[in-house]
């Protein structure tokens, strides 16, 4: 069980779940990586975990960067799974599924292709829970410290001196 | 009588804000021995409270207080709630500012004359000679410590500079340098030289960057004639029978109304907190707000034709690394009207970190063809463009009576919307901004959209004629005679340059007029 598990893509682990219960759960309201070497894991207290699943997924849809793993798509829609927002998301992500059953899946995880899932994006992006969640990501995926050198930004400099010593001009391809 | 002031001495001067305009103001007086109550909305914050972050330096530094927005700007869409990224704080936007610090060439001065009559343009030529200047360019460059003036060195050129140098030079550009900008390249005036850290928009933390927050603010307070009140946000200005203001009502730092009476009162709350306090004052007397016999409180807004052009090469920039906007092409800022605009820009290099990148490259964008400009942020290179919009009367500041402030005050509402001539100007600049990195091997190119104005312009503007104007050559409105505007609001125009420069300038110019009516007592 747990190496046909670990053979499956994330997504296929999720719909998978999605489908049985919770059996991606680690105990019950956790959202996890790959279940056998989950190095992750997303607490859900107010949202169902096949919703934060979806949304980890959604979130990775509209800001793709294929060297980030889904964690850090997670810790930025974590903030989602409170009292105060939980029941719009689940509107929003029961509309999204809606819209994955119009083109004959079970749900939007189920949506193999991304160009599938995002041609459904195009059709609600103006809707406030789509944007809600676009410009949640722009801090809440970006202004994660972990993930900038990933993309090669090094941050705060003050503290190393700035750069007068460590290559501010050192180009050497012009 | 030395600071602290009593609130019922009326013989002092009230300067509200202490950014550019209001904090050499304030220090300027105070030097002449003239007493200053100083009041900012903002708390006090120094080189070592500065944050290397910039969402976290955002929270601690940005004014946020509502705003709202409207007009065919692509800020209205994408930022509706902030029309500006300016500061709240002692020393103002003295501490986000790049360190820019150009003078304004001749002819912008007399804009009305040189670029004649532009349809749906309010253009005026400034009461001032360019050659009344002069002097003052150069005590506001030596105030500031500008490089490639008055003998000091220019920066050395960043990775950023680098790749922007050999793009320019290989179009035929030959005014290509590291800019004259406000940050030390030598030890200077008690500041460190510049030590190449970036996050010259978070405030400088080696103080090699000026600003008012550490210089013309404790300077001024050493003398023991000004004193600076922060946190402290201006309601309303008073004003007696006669006319004349007699006092300012504003809120402290633990929401308490107070009134300081003065003598004169000076506003410097840039270009959208003056005209909307103008505005917010008004009375029985002056219906539609102080100073605006003219109806011209709070129009001709401008904010420079603006935007940005970022380019992707196949190897490493790191363009963050180093001064922020140590980079200048001037070639393009001199009138030439055959390029199909009037008016001029600079094209100056620019960086941001990857949090605002994400939040600025393409407001609004999603999906690959954004996240994919991301991915290679390490080899990107940026530049920045500002050149002269045209003042609109239909650009302009109003109260918005449908939301308040924390002090229930209505906020300012920020119209504006592109005249022909700036969509003109920003498509050249777009195209010549992408020609300069496509001659150093771009593999892709992004000409990204202005962001929240930083230079806010124009809204109480100086003119010969009092209908034309709010405010006359030395900044004293054309009603009030002990009233003043001492921002970059009393702008008639508002050139290719940044503003800074010329703020400061004024403001050294406004202190010698001031300190001179005192003495004589026609104020």
């Amino acid at each position: 069980m747990s190496i046909r598990k670990q053979a499956m893509t994330r997504r296929q682990l999720l719909s998978k779940s999605a489908m049985f219960g919770a059996s991606f759960a680690i105990g019950s309201g956790f959202v996890a990586g790959q279940a056998t070497a989950a190095n992750w894991a997303v607490e859900v207290e107010h949202l169902k975990p096949e919703t934060m699943a979806t949304l980890i997924q959604l979130a990775r849809d509209i800001y793709p960067h294929d060297q980030v793993s889904d964690e850090y798509y997670a810790v930025a829609v974590k903030g989602y799974d409170s009292a105060d927002a939980a029941e719009g998301i689940e509107v929003g992500i029961a509309e999204l599924n809606e819209a994955a059953k119009g083109i004959g899946f079970a749900n939007y995880i189920d949506v193999g292709w991304e160009r599938d899932r995002v041609d459904l994006l195009r059709g609600m992006e103006d809707s406030a829970f789509f944007q809600q969640i676009r410009g949640g990501l722009v801090t809440g995926l970006y202004n994660q410290k972990a993930i900038w050198p990933i993309f090669g930004y090094e941050g705060e400099s003050f503290s190393k001196g700035g750069y007068i010593d460590r290559g501010f001009d050192d180009i050497n391809w012009l | 009588m030395s600071a602290p002031f009593d609130m019922n001495d009326d013989n002092v001067v009230v300067i509200i804000g202490t950014g550019a305009g209001g904090g050499v103001l304030a220090n300027e007086l105070a030097q002449k021995g003239v007493s200053v109550v100083a009041l900012e909305a903002g708390g006090r914050y120094m080189p070592e409270d500065y944050i290397n972050d910039e969402w976290d330096s955002f929270g601690q530094l940005a004014w946020t207080d509502p705003r709202t927005t409207s007009g065919d700007w692509r800020v209205a869409k994408d930022f509706s709630g902030l029309p500006a990224w300016i500061v709240k704080a002692v020393g103002g936007t003295t501490t986000h500012w790049a360190g820019a610090s150009l003078r304004f060439q001749d002819h912008e001065w007399k804009p009305r004359t040189t670029y004649g009559d532009i349809e749906g343009a309010n253009l005026l030529d400034w009461p001032i000679d360019p050659r009344e200047m002069d002097d003052y360019y150069t005590k506001a460059e030596d105030k500031l410590g500008v490089t490639r003036t008055g003998g000091r060195a220019g920066l050395p050129g960043s990775n950023n500079y680098k790749v922007f140098e050999k793009g320019a030079k290989a179009l035929g550009y030959e005014e290509v340098h590291t800019g004259r900008m406000a940050i030390n390249s030598a030890d200077n005036d008690d500041r460190l030289a510049c030590q190449q850290t970036g996050f010259c928009f978070q405030g400088c933390k080696w103080g090699a960057k000026w600003s008012s927050a550490y210089t013309d603010i404790p300077r001024g307070e050493a003398t023991g004639n000004l004193e600076v009140r922060d946190r402290c946000h201006v309601m309303r200005i008073e004003h007696n029978e006669q006319g004349k203001v007699t006092s300012v009502v504003y809120v402290d730092a633990d929401g308490n109304q107070q009134e300081q009476r003065a003598r004169v009162v000076c506003v410097a709350g840039n270009s959208i907190e003056s005209p909307r306090l103008l505005l917010n004052s008004a009375s029985s007397m002056f219906p539609d707000g102080l100073a605006n016999s003219s109806g011209q409180v709070g129009r001709n807004y401008m904010r420079h034709v603006t935007g940005s052009v970022y380019a992707v090469f196949d190897q490493p920039v790191r363009m963050w690394r180093g001064t922020t906007m140590a980079g200048i092409i001037q070639d393009e800022a001199k009138n030439d009207p055959s390029r199909g605009f009037v008016g001029g820009y600079e094209l100056e290099t620019l960086s941001l970190g990857l949090p605002f990148m994400a939040a600025f490259l393409d407001p609004g964008a999603w999906g690959r063809e954004f996240t994919t400009a991301l991915d290679h942020y390490e080899n990107m290179a940026g530049m920045w463009i500002v050149g002269e919009d045209m003042p609109q009367e239909t650009n302009r500041i109003t109260l918005n009576p449908d939301v308040t402030d924390q002090h229930g005050l209505a906020v300012a509402d920020v119209h504006f919307d592109d005249h022909p001539n700036d969509v003109a100007m920003r498509n050249h600049a777009y195209k010549q901004g992408i020609a300069v990195y496509e001659a150093v091997g771009a593999t892709r190119v992004f000409p990204t959209p202005p962001y929240p104005s930083t230079h806010n312009l124009g809204t109480n503007r100086m003119s010969e004629d009092p209908r034309d104007g709010v405010v006359n050559r030395h900044g004293q409105t054309h009603d009030i005679s002990n009233l003043f505007v001492s921002d970059g609001s009393q702008f008639t125009s508002g050139a290719a340059e940044n503003p800074t420069l010329t703020i400061v300038a004024l403001a050294i110019r406004q202190a010698d007029f001031i300190a001179a009516e005192l003495s004589k007592n026609t104020l």
